[in-house]
């Protein structure tokens, strides 16, 4: 991919933000309780809320950043950021697709995205033209009718602030882990979604339809409830590249499920990963985590990660609830400089709860990749069942895969299974489909592709399709 | 067709291939015998171009065009196609899929455009059919957990879908049963066409009473020694290879 043209591009954009003068809508960099006071305030949020805020700002004062994944980057200065700016105006944003960088709209057309929608991914002022306005309408509409709530993290404090006093930071608590507890101090943006008891969300939720009204933010915060025998599926992010003025991104995404509930989180993540030094590239660090509170309920995580310069990505499962069930399903791909370390914790209270996780990691260029996975079989955790199956896939010899299983097993009646390879990408199968006709290029997609098979297979099926399109982008130029 | 003029090879410093020379018309089957480690396979990985051959001398042309030039897809793109003795096993990746690929690839670089679905459906069932194979095949992924007479006879299925000009089989007959020997050599005599070549590679002579040659190659030590017709490979049946092996030692 022509990372320079991006990177030009995505520096420009960067200049602009700074050059405008600091209006009232922007806080200048740094933070300290007056930052965290002025976005509470933006945000027009109650007292309880600038409270809670303070408070996490609080204990990650007193907190300091994790040092244990294998990750290579230089220390964050975290007076450097801006924490709140509000979206661009129209007048500030490429006024046209012909503004915007040639290569992007080449990697757009490459993903099949569609016309009207790379305009928007590609920051183009089109709120006049964007006809989405009467899609999500009709959108909530349906979404009324059946009780689900489906707003930003804002609107939600504001309008429904006994669900969020609830449920807000209960699985992961604001002390949770350095960025947790940035991000819960500074949190500017994020989608709530709740659906009623016995209400199946009547169809996919994806963040695309609230990203299109305003930028996505630097620190989400995102909160799904789903009451006894409710059920959602929720699709994050988008295959096409995501640009970003933002190196540092912090996202806390809390999952509930009462009894007989089942969420499926589904995210697609191409942030920018820098250019083929890493220079300019995301830093990514999210917490994500599911609480199977009641019995019987089930949280089901799938991701494709295929983005940023770091990922440090965990999303986990607390399985309190009797007979519940948590499941990890991920490939993640690093190419060039990027580094990626990710992986879940499957914590396993309730008796007969079961997890599983597949795990697949592909390497190319001078990319690092970990696994890292803990799977806790609590004391009370009896006939609990565990299998881990975590493959790495090697593309080229200057990139490196580690597995880091973890195993803490605190009842004997519980059930762990464990599998890992890493393997190289075969010269013996490159040369069988070349000799086939098919080209290199085609030859490595075909092969990583079947590699991946068995997580794409539990994508929502659109995504599945867009997944592999963009698995083939991130690879291009990997081999020869 | 295929032209293989004094072809020297070596695989890690060591001449595996000693000036060994070779033309295939179009029409003909060639048969390529020889005793173990005399280079057989060598000669079918080089002309597909598999990797760890060093060509020291010698040239490989095929219908006027140089073969060590071209990458190894432009060769299969260009009619060359051989089958394996050891096809890999690719995981996750459906045979009918690999198939498709194959076929619109080679399809494309002859500017003829990719194959309709429900064309490449009709042609892909009545090659299975014709191949004694069930269709689940095609759903599941290449060779995984094929046993080895499948992988044999899906190597013929690709061949009767992707019609090379130039049919190499590399010993194709290795671990069959006899019934699965029989499938896979009608599979090879439907191959046989006034415009198209098959050599086939191979130890032994029981293929050879199923798929009749018109051309028998000895090779011994790098270098083709004895050429005949069928009868040298009956010969070879009951005399064995030692006595061209002397022959060709003195």
């Amino acid at each position: 991919m022509a990372t320079q043209e991006m990177e030009q591009l995505v520096r420009r954009e960067y200049k602009q933000g700074f050059v405008t003068d600091i209006e009232s809508d922007t806080v200048p960099p740094g933070l300290d309780e007056n930052t965290i006071a002025f976005i509470s305030q933006k945000k027009g949020e109650p007292e309880w809320m600038l409270e809670w805020r303070l408070d996490a700002y609080r204990q990650w004062l007193k907190m300091t950043s994790p040092s244990w994944a294998h990750l290579d980057y230089p220390p964050i200065d975290y007076q450097a950021i801006s924490y709140y700016s509000a979206p661009k105006k129209p007048e500030d944003r490429p006024q046209s697709l012909d503004e915007v960088d040639p290569k992007l709209l080449e990697t757009y057309e490459k993903l099949g995205i569609p016309l009207h929608e790379r305009a928007a991914l590609a920051g183009v002022a089109v709120d006049a033209v964007f006809d989405s306005v009467s899609v999500t309408t009709t959108f909530k509409e349906k979404l009324g009718e059946a009780g689900v709530i489906f707003c930003s993290i804002s609107e939600a404090i504001r309008d429904y602030p006994e669900l969020i006093k609830q449920y807000l930071g209960t699985v992961v608590p604001k002390g949770d882990n350095y960025f947790a507890a940035l991000n819960s101090a500074v949190f500017t943006d994020g989608s709530f979604v709740f659906v009623p008891e016995g209400v199946t969300c009547p169809m996919e939720l994806s963040t695309y339809f609230r990203i299109n009204a305003a930028n996505t933010g630097q620190f989400e915060r995102t909160l799904i409830i789903c009451e006894k025998q409710a059920q959602v599926s929720y699709l994050e992010g988008c295959t096409a590249p995501m640009r970003d003025e933002n190196q540092l991104h912090a996202a806390v995404v809390e999952l509930v499920a009462l009894e007989d509930a089942y969420i499926k989180y589904s995210t697609v993540q191409n942030w920018y990963p820098g250019d083929e030094d890493g220079k300019g590239g995301i830093y990514n660090f999210v917490t994500k985590r599911g609480d199977c509170r009641g019995d019987r309920s089930r949280i089901s995580w799938t991701q494709v990660e295929t983005g940023s310069a770091i990922t440090w990505k965990y999303p986990s499962c607390v399985l309190r609830g009797k007979d519940s069930v948590g499941e990890f399903y991920s490939v993640a791909v690093t190419n060039n400089r990027q580094q990626a370390d990710t992986g879940t914790k499957m914590i396993h209270i309730g008796e007969n709860t079961r997890s599983t996780i597949v795990s697949k990691g592909i390497s190319a260029g001078r990319a690092n990749q970990s696994y890292r996975g803990l799977v806790k079989i609590g004391p009370r955790a009896r006939n609990a069942r565990n299998y881990t199956q975590c493959d790495s896939l090697l593309i080229g010899d200057q990139c490196g895969a580690h597995t880091y299983p973890y195993q803490e097993i605190g009842n004997s009646s519980a059930t762990v299974e464990h599998e890992a390879t890493t393997s190289k990408i075969g010269e013996d199968q490159l040369f069988y489909c070349r000799s086939r006709g098919i080209s290199e290029e085609d030859a490595v997609n075909m092969i990583v592709n079947g590699f991946c098979k068995d997580v794409f297979q539990e994508l929502p099926m659109e995504f599945a399709v867009e997944a592999e399109a963009l698995l083939n982008v991130t690879l291009e130029g990997a081999v020869g | 067709m295929l032209e293989v003029k004094d072809l020297h090879v070596s695989v890690e410093g060591n001449e595996i291939l000693k000036g060994l020379s070779l033309t295939v018309t179009a029409g003909e089957v060639h048969a390529i015998m020889g005793p173990n480690g005399a280079g057989k396979s060598t000669l079918s990985a080089v002309i597909a171009g598999e990797d760890g051959y060093e060509v020291t001398s010698g040239s490989i042309t095929f219908e006027g065009r140089d073969v060590l030039e071209m990458e190894i897809e432009e060769r299969a793109q260009a009619g060359l196609l051989l089958g394996f003795q050891y096809p890999v096993e690719i995981p996750g990746v459906k045979n009918v899929y690999l198939l498709k690929a194959a076929l619109n690839a080679q399809r494309v670089a002859r500017g003829e455009g990719e194959i309709p679905a429900p064309e490449f459906m009709k042609l892909v069932k009545e090659k299975i059919n014709f191949m004694k194979m069930d269709s689940s095949f095609l759903q599941r992924a290449v060779n995984e957990g094929f046993s080895g007479g499948e992988k044999k006879r899906n190597e013929i299925l690709q061949m009767l879908v992707l019609q090379p000009k130039l049919a190499m089989l590399d010993e194709i007959d290795s671990g069959l049963d006899i019934d699965a020997m029989k499938v896979v050599a009608k599979g090879v005599n439907s191959l046989r066409d006034p415009k198209r070549g098959i050599l086939i590679v191979t130890h032994y002579q029981r293929l050879l009473d199923h798929v009749e040659p018109d051309v028998v190659h000895v090779l011994v030590d790098g270098r083709i020694v004895k050429s005949g017709d069928k009868d040298l490979a009956l010969e070879l049946e009951s005399r064995g290879y030692d006595w061209l092996v002397e022959e060709s030692a003195a």
